[in-house]
């Protein structure tokens, strides 16, 4: 096995030591909205209008916020500025933050919040630690107490960048109002640029009121951050190389290349040099899933034949994915005969869990665009007769009988939508049902929470991604289970408000599936605690109650019409509960911590998993 | 490609990969801690110390000794970690640490042509009896008294790491009363000291 100690890591040297500022700039650190003029430049502004106007000049569209002692101030601005951008009443700051990650992912652009010191601050740690952990451009700027009462323990005081250190990109302080719009400028710059990720501004009452002459800075100024733009072409070379001779080779396409907008240049190497495509959960949508190229998605809940794949190809090309333990399973036996070509633009991310042949460092795009040209078409139709024959000895299948599944649910939208829809699912069984049945042809139709797994994150963040697609009338499916539901619900009201016609689905089992799917296989079925029957609300009066419409369904019969019904309202959201099979399991699966060789495909007997 | 002269530690993966096809396993490719010696050119702000520290905090990773300081420049701090791990994570901690935003420059110099100095103050214990051995002591490791009083001496000792421990041990008999030490400064040869070709 041969093995290259990889990448220098050198913030170079020269760099270090100079003492000007490192100005980086790529086009996408222009690409948050339209170019909006900086209004009153040169004038004296207090912080709070300094803020409003900065994120004007940065193309914000929707502020998601909950206002408090600490920023009533910039309340207090906003309502007499009249922003160009339109805030967002919240109901939970965790709702503010998802709905900002939504509106991220369907956009590209980053979201923005705006919460108060303390509470407001501690109640969005959840949605920050989501957003770092699947590289989510926001930016949150929390209140918090004036300078001269911070460490006093005063009336709502956290040490916010304190508890938000280890799950942000980045944090700011701002002590002195002179730093804000700089900081503002920095603070978006550093989300949607490199590594995308959250950012926390932390924005004392006495800096908000403090006055100064505003000019909101042309470039960020951090002497201390780079990231890579394109691939050393040597190892380019070498990668062009490594693909030109490989008879088995599978591109294994991560989020990244959804956030660098590459699914382009993922879909023409594919198709021009017949190389079959498997994607990660966030990967879902960069390649078209109705091509024959694509196997769908790979890792514990994939498909058998994307694993299969993986663990007879001879080559992966990592296209923006960081090998997370839900995708290899047991490392030692993941992916035994393949050499690995690794693209991505985090250096921490290059041989983190897999040991990596050729190293990349850059930009999705920006590496595939030189990439591209250099492939020699090998010779793989052997192989993907193969992969063909495996997708035929084991395709995604369910029981179907009178009774109502999930899959046939998700099937039914696909057909409805036609795959035009940003799905937005939660987390558990739910989501990887919405991950297996409803197949992603377009990038940025797929929004989930990853990495840090999320419950509740679905509704608020497909109110994010309905605020995005307001203009362009594109569906926003909500896919939930009843457990997660409930973790957001109380943001119907302000999808309600703002009249979203966001199509919620509720599957209903009665349970939190994912974790009775695991009590029943490695639990000996002991159900503890996952029984939500007692404590579910009536899903259609929850819905009413907050002017939305509820709607519900308890036989595959009564789908469709459950189906026309939502459909032909477009005013306000529509929540649907399904009443699905309790017993229902998401499969195939690989046991967490198992050789992806050992895939369970179906229900099976407790002897076989020893 | 294994283009390095010593062997980098492999992964339990590539392990695995190697025992599978029967290739031999060198010593020095099995997974074993190393120290490491690495000097951080960060922003001179709150908070960016504690993201460094943070980040081996995080890994389990114990830091033996972190000296902070200014550098050349006023808004430049200079740092100076040394800790013990696997090198193979170790070597994913520094690109962490080079990912940070207040990081400016991240150099491991473990392996490296480098300078070390550390800073130590010794309180020992004396008689009438063991004060020429002590004064010899310290005369040989050119240290330098700092305080006496009737039975104590201080001493200000600087070297690298291991003559301050060999100074202590060699004290550690008349009684030590108290020891402080600054940790280890460190930065790159600018010029390696080369052996004359014969």
């Amino acid at each position: 096995m041969e093995v290259r100690e990889v990448i220098t890591v050198e913030k170079s040297r020269s760099n270090g030591n100079s003492a000007g500022a490192v100005v980086v700039s790529t086009d996408r650190a222009e690409s948050n909205g339209a170019k909006v003029n900086v209004k009153d430049a040169g004038k004296v502004l207090t912080g709070a209008e300094i803020l409003i106007r900065s994120l004007e000049a940065e193309g914000v569209e929707f502020v998601f916020g909950h206002p408090g002692g600490a920023v009533i101030g910039i309340y207090d601005a906003m309502a007499q500025l009249n922003p160009t951008f339109e805030h967002v009443l919240v109901r939970h700051e965790q709702g503010g933050t998802h709905a900002a990650e939504g509106y991220a992912k369907a956009t590209g652009k980053v979201g923005t919040v705006l919460v108060t010191s303390g509470p407001g601050a501690t109640n969005c740690v959840t949605g920050i630690a989501d957003a770092n952990m699947d590289s989510i451009p926001i930016v949150v700027f929390t209140g918090q107490v004036p300078t001269h009462l911070i460490g006093n323990d005063a009336f709502q005081e956290c040490d916010t960048i304190g508890v938000t250190r280890s799950i942000t990109k980045h944090s700011f302080l701002v002590r002195d109002v002179r730093d804000l719009a700089q900081t503002v400028r920095n603070a978006y710059f550093l989300a949607r640029s490199g590594r995308p990720g959250p950012v926390v501004v932390d924005l004392p009452k006495d800096v908000i009121a403090a006055k100064t002459t505003f000019n909101y800075p042309a470039e960020p100024q951090m002497r201390g951050y780079e990231f890579p733009k394109a691939g050393d072409p040597r190892l380019v070379e070498e990668a062009a190389a490594m693909i030109s001779n490989s008879s088995r080779p599978l591109l294994y396409v991560g989020g990244g290349a959804i956030s660098s907008g590459a699914s382009e240049y993922v879909t023409r190497i594919a198709r021009s040099n017949g190389i079959p495509v498997t994607t990660t959960l966030h990967g879902l949508g960069a390649f078209p899933e109705d091509d024959p190229l694509s196997v769908g998605m790979l890792g514990m809940h994939g498909t058998w034949y994307a694993n299969q794949a993986v663990q007879n190809a001879d080559l992966l090309i990592a296209v923006g994915a960081r090998f997370d333990d839900r995708v290899t399973g047991k490392l030692d036996a993941w992916a035994p005969h393949a050499r690995i070509v690794h693209i991505d633009i985090d250096p921490a991310c290059i041989s983190k869990n897999v040991p990596c042949d050729c190293p990349i460092l850059g930009d999705v795009s920006a590496v595939l665009a030189q990439l591209e040209p250099q492939i020699r078409k090998a010779d793989t139709s052997a192989w993907l007769e193969q992969i063909a024959s495996w997708k035929e000895e084991c395709p995604l299948s369910y029981e179907s009988d009178d009774k109502l599944r999930p899959q046939f649910i998700l099937q039914k939208l696909r057909a409805r939508t036609g795959g035009d829809a940003v799905v937005v699912t939660d987390v558990g069984q739910n989501q990887m049902w919405a991950a297996q049945f409803f197949s992603y042809n377009q990038p940025r139709s797929h929004i989930t929470s990853g990495g840090l797994g999320t419950m509740g994150f679905s509704f608020p963040a497909s109110m994010g991604a309905a605020f995005a697609n307001r203009k362009t009338g594109r569906p926003v499916i909500s896919i939930n289970g009843d457990g997660g539901f409930l973790m957001n619900c109380q943001e119907l009201g302000v999808a309600a408000a703002h009249k979203l016609p966001i199509k919620v689905v509720i599957m209903n089992n009665g349970y939190l599936g994912m974790v009775r799917q695991w009590q029943e296989l490695f639990h000996q079925e002991r159900y503890s605690h996952t029984d939500l029957r007692p404590s579910n609300p009536d899903f259609v009066q929850l819905a009413e109650a907050y002017g939305c419409v509820g709607l519900r369904a308890t036989t595959p019969e009564e789908v469709d019409a459950v189906l026309d019904k939502a459909w032909a309202i477009n005013d306000r959201p529509v929540v649907m509960e399904f009443r699905t099979v309790t017993e229902e399991m998401v499969f195939p699966m690989v046991p967490a911590g198992a050789r992806t060789d050992d895939m369970i495909t179906e229900r099976f007997k407790p002897e076989d998993c020893a | 490609m294994m283009s390095d002269s010593t062997a980098p530690t492999l992964t339990p993966q590539q392990l695995f990969r190697k025992k599978a096809a029967g290739e031999p396993i060198v010593p020095d490719e099995q997974e074993k801690p190393n120290r490491h010696i690495v000097s951080v050119k960060l922003e001179n702000s709150v908070g960016a110390l504690n993201r460094v520290l943070n980040l081996f905090s995080a890994r389990g990773f114990n830091l033996e000794s972190v000296t902070v300081g200014m550098s050349d420049e006023p808004s430049v701090s200079r740092l100076t970690l040394v800790t013990t791990g696997n090198d193979r994570i170790i070597g994913q901690v520094m690109r962490q640490l080079t990912n940070l935003v207040d990081t400016l420059e991240v150099d491991d110099l473990t392996g490296e042509p480098y300078v070390e100095r550390e800073l130590a103050l010794v309180t020992v214990g004396y008689t009438v009896e063991t004060r020429p051995e002590i004064m010899d002591t310290i005369e040989i490791f050119r240290g330098k008294v700092v305080n006496i009083t009737e039975d104590t001496v201080t001493i200000e000792l600087t070297g690298p790491n291991a003559k301050v421990n060999a100074f202590i041990g060699l004290i550690r008999k008349h009684g030590i009363v108290e020891v402080a030490r600054s940790g280890r400064v460190a930065m790159r040869r600018a010029l390696p000291y080369e052996q004359p070709d014969e």
